[in-house]
């Protein structure tokens, strides 16, 4: 470890040495402070594995087994530790399959870096072996990207990548370096990027803004909050409860908000959205001052933007300006970092208490909890459901675990009852909805916080989307705790099609393999769960185990996820049934 | 906020960088907006370019696509403007067989009023140059068709605001 950071010293000391593009590669990734990445190799990015081969014991890379597994890889790692996630690839197919996980980063504002291997300069633009133009390709879901056709473009390049990913609200960037630039020597100096004129990562604090928000805030009679990642990704978890607790706002999150505020806060107020908490979706209509921080109103959140809060003033924490009126009009933005706003406000909001309004949260919450919670986690019919085995996971890991879901009804689910003590412990792909996310996703979030629990959550169907990253737990050992909540169907599809479709199950029926033979296959410890009585067992004997385990559990078919918002409906119109 | 379709001109200062257009296109293609006309060239600033993109949407969007386009990272500034609120110009070349031009006294008397320029004159073809508003380019353009009119371009709009912007300053603010 110590040698690590005296590497990374020795090159933030500008000092010049005459080395490779390749290999200024390598020392531009220890500069900033990288030790892990994901990737695969090929012939344009060649020089540069090459290199990796004689830094191995500075820099360990990951070989997935798949591209998009390394973006996902990279993402669940920069979300469970708030650096910036790593993924290589070569030209042509290598990069093409890197784009799923940069659009996904794009949408959820995750910090990454991919590298991409491209071929030579003089062969750009005459349809070469795998030549791709995935700079033209990636522009549209990345915060930037760049072409690199000179070595001596590599140093200041990848500094301004590593600036633009992290700063800000942060995202993808793809560099894409032509081979001849790997092969080629140049005089090799560092420096970190610290600005760049056409860019502003963090517009300044306007204390009108602060004052004009307080003054909302202090005489609202039923105020409420929604906050988002952006408490994360800002850091500001401590300022956000400070904030609440002074004024006592019930705070309700996004899917992506999850776990910035423990579960058990006595202000958290649940989960807003389509499969959302029954009292904040109804309550937002009838708020009288809601405080959005660091969320963008997605269409999942709002439902019908017509009906949309429309009696509340709205105030909007930001820390990007295009996300400003981009769907709900603000009477109030404050610009800024929610570190920094969320600190500053404070003086100027009072200490306040809202019991009456809370009650309203209460009374809905026991209508969502006689209606929907209790026939999920307490079923009384024979099929086990999904509800319950978060339930039981809950009870083993008592909310100390980082929850990795994948897309369907189990990531609702997951994401409805899971318990969080702690902050960045709820990874998912919320804005893409990218099937396939969580398996290499939860091998990044292992490798970013070896000491915690890592679990993820997969249907039937996106299970086998990225199923073969079990060889990447394999060979790396990496201690993941995998769930199968097989439905046999595409389940989230299905219950469309059985609400709106009149039950025409359209290819949503899956003939599944033996999944525990397959992760046996791999010589990963496997068990499957058909019966309630056996659950719990079955999963303290997962936990308990120090390698990475596989659990199925066969549940009821066709269960449903309620409440629900339908598609166009307004938030106040949620279903319970 | 207005939800009426208008034209607005897009003004965008930016960095020099290959690429960028791409992504600002891609801007406009993600909202399903045609772009009416496109021009980029260097602005007043040394190595900042500008472009100015010529699109039909309501304010609403403008407003949008105008946040949108800043966001980028080598986008500097980006103003949406109506056609009242700029000075503006396009600029057309018109080619014409040149027996029209000394068979047709009727052509001569156009180029005259319509105040255009002859650029050039060769034993083929004559081209005329005209700056202007739409509407009058479009006019050249209808009185020329029936003489033998070879080749017609005309250029995306380049244009300056009423108001000052002073992008040196803002600049400097980053
Ligand atoms: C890559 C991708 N393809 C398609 C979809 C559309 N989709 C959303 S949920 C879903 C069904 C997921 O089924 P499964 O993984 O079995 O989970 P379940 O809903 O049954 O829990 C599908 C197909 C998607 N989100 N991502």
């Amino acid at each position: 470890m110590k040698a690590k950071t005296q590497t990374a010293n020795q090159i933030t000391e500008k000092q010049t040495e005459h080395i490779s593009g390749a290999e200024a590669v390598i020392k531009c990734l220890l500069a900033e402070g990288v030790d892990l990445l994901y990737g695969y190799p090929g012939g344009a990015i060649m020089p540069i594995y090459d290199e990796l081969y004689k830094y191995q014991d500075q820099l360990q890379h990951v070989l997935t087994r798949h591209e998009q597994g390394a973006t996902h890889a990279a993402q669940g790692f920069a979300r469970v530790t708030g650096k910036v996630g790593v993924a290589m690839a070569t030209s042509g197919p290598g990069a093409t399959n890197l784009v799923t996980g940069i659009a996904d980063a794009q949408i959820d504002s995750t910090p990454m870096v991919c590298i991409t291997g491209q071929v030579g300069k003089h062969l750009l633009g005459s349809d070469a072996f795998q030549e791709t133009d995935i700079v033209g390709i990636s522009t549209p879901v990345t915060k930037w990207n760049y072409q690199i056709t000179e070595a001596s473009e590599i140093p200041e390049i990848m500094a301004k990548a590593f600036y633009i990913a992290r700063s800000g609200r942060p995202g993808p960037v793809l560099i894409d370096i032509t081979k001849n630039a790997q092969f080629d020597t140049f005089d090799f100096e560092y420096e970190k990027c610290t600005s760049i004129r056409s860019y502003k990562a963090v517009p300044e604090v306007d204390e009108n803004q602060l004052k004009e928000a307080a003054k909302l805030i202090n005489v609202a009679k039923k105020p409420m909050i929604i906050f988002g990642q952006g408490v994360i990704l800002g850091k500001a978890e401590l300022e956000f409860k400070t904030f609440i607790e002074k004024t006592e706002i019930p705070s309700t999150c996004t899917i992506l908000g999850l776990s910035a505020l423990a579960s058990k806060h006595p202000l958290n107020a649940g989960m807003v959205g389509m499969h959302g908490n029954y009292a904040p979706n109804i309550l937002t209509n009838e708020c009288d001052v809601l405080i959005a921080i660091g969320m963008r109103f997605d269409d999942r959140v709002t439902g019908n933007l017509a009906t949309y809060a429309k009696q509340a003033k709205v105030i909007h924490f930001d820390i990007d300006p295009a996300e400003i009126g981009k769907n709900v009009k603000a009477d109030v933005a404050v610009l800024g970092d929610v570190k920094e706003t969320l600190a500053q406000i404070l003086p100027f909001v009072n200490s306040n208490s809202h019991e009456h309004w809370m009650q309203e949260f209460k009374k809905l919450d026991a209508i969502e909890f006689d209606k929907v919670i209790k026939d999920e986690l307490y079923p009384t019919k024979e099929g086990i459901t999904m509800g319950e085995v978060i339930k039981e996971i809950n009870a083993v890991t008592k909310g100390k675990a980082v929850i990795v879901s994948d897309v369907g009804q189990h990531q609702m689910f997951a994401c409805r009852y899971a318990e969080f003590k702690q902050t960045k412990s709820n990874i998912t792909s919320g804005g893409l909805g990218t099937m396939g996310f969580a398996l290499p996703a939860a091998i990044g979030a292992k490798m970013g916080a070896p000491e915690r629990e890592v679990i993820a959550i997969i249907g039937d169907g996106g299970y086998q989307m990225t199923i073969q990253e079990l060889g990447t737990i394999f060979q790396t050992k990496a201690a993941v705790k995998i769930v199968v909540l097989n439905n046999e169907f595409l389940g989230m599809v299905r219950q469309w099609q059985q609400l709106f479709f009149d039950k025409r199950y359209a290819s949503t029926e899956m003939v599944n393999p033996d999944f525990v033979t397959i992760a046996k296959g791999y010589h990963i410890e496997a068990n499957r769960v058909t019966k309630r009585e056996d659950l719990s067992k079955a999963i303290e004997t997962m936990i308990a185990c120090k390698d990475s385990y596989f659990l199925e559990v066969c549940v009821e078919k066709e269960n449903n996820v309620f409440p629900m918002i339908p598609t166009g409906a307004s938030v106040s119109d949620m279903r319970l049934s | 906020m207005n939800t009426e379709m208008k034209l607005y001109t897009i003004s965008i200062y930016t960095e020099n960088n290959i690429g960028l257009l791409n992504r600002v296109s891609s801007i406009f293609l993600k909202r399903h907006l045609n772009i009416e006309s496109l021009t980029t060239s260097q602005s007043e600033i040394e190595h900042v370019n500008r472009f100015v993109i010529v699109s039909e949407m309501t304010e609403f969007q403008a407003e949008k696509v105008a946040k949108q386009l800043e966001k980028q990272i080598e986008v500097i500034r980006a103003y949406y403007h109506t056609d009242e609120e700029t000075i503006y110009q396009e600029t057309a070349l018109y080619k014409v067989a040149s027996d029209s031009l000394f068979e047709q006294r009727q052509v001569q008397n156009i180029i005259k009023e319509s105040h255009a320029n002859i650029v050039t004159v060769s034993r083929e073809f004559f081209v005329i140059e005209k700056t202007g508003r739409r509407h009058e380019t479009e006019q050249l353009y209808k009185d020329l068709k029936p003489y033998k009119l070879m080749q017609f371009v005309r250029s995306g709009r380049i244009s300056v605001t009423k108001e000052p912007m002073n992008i040196s300053e803002m600049l400097a603010a980053f």
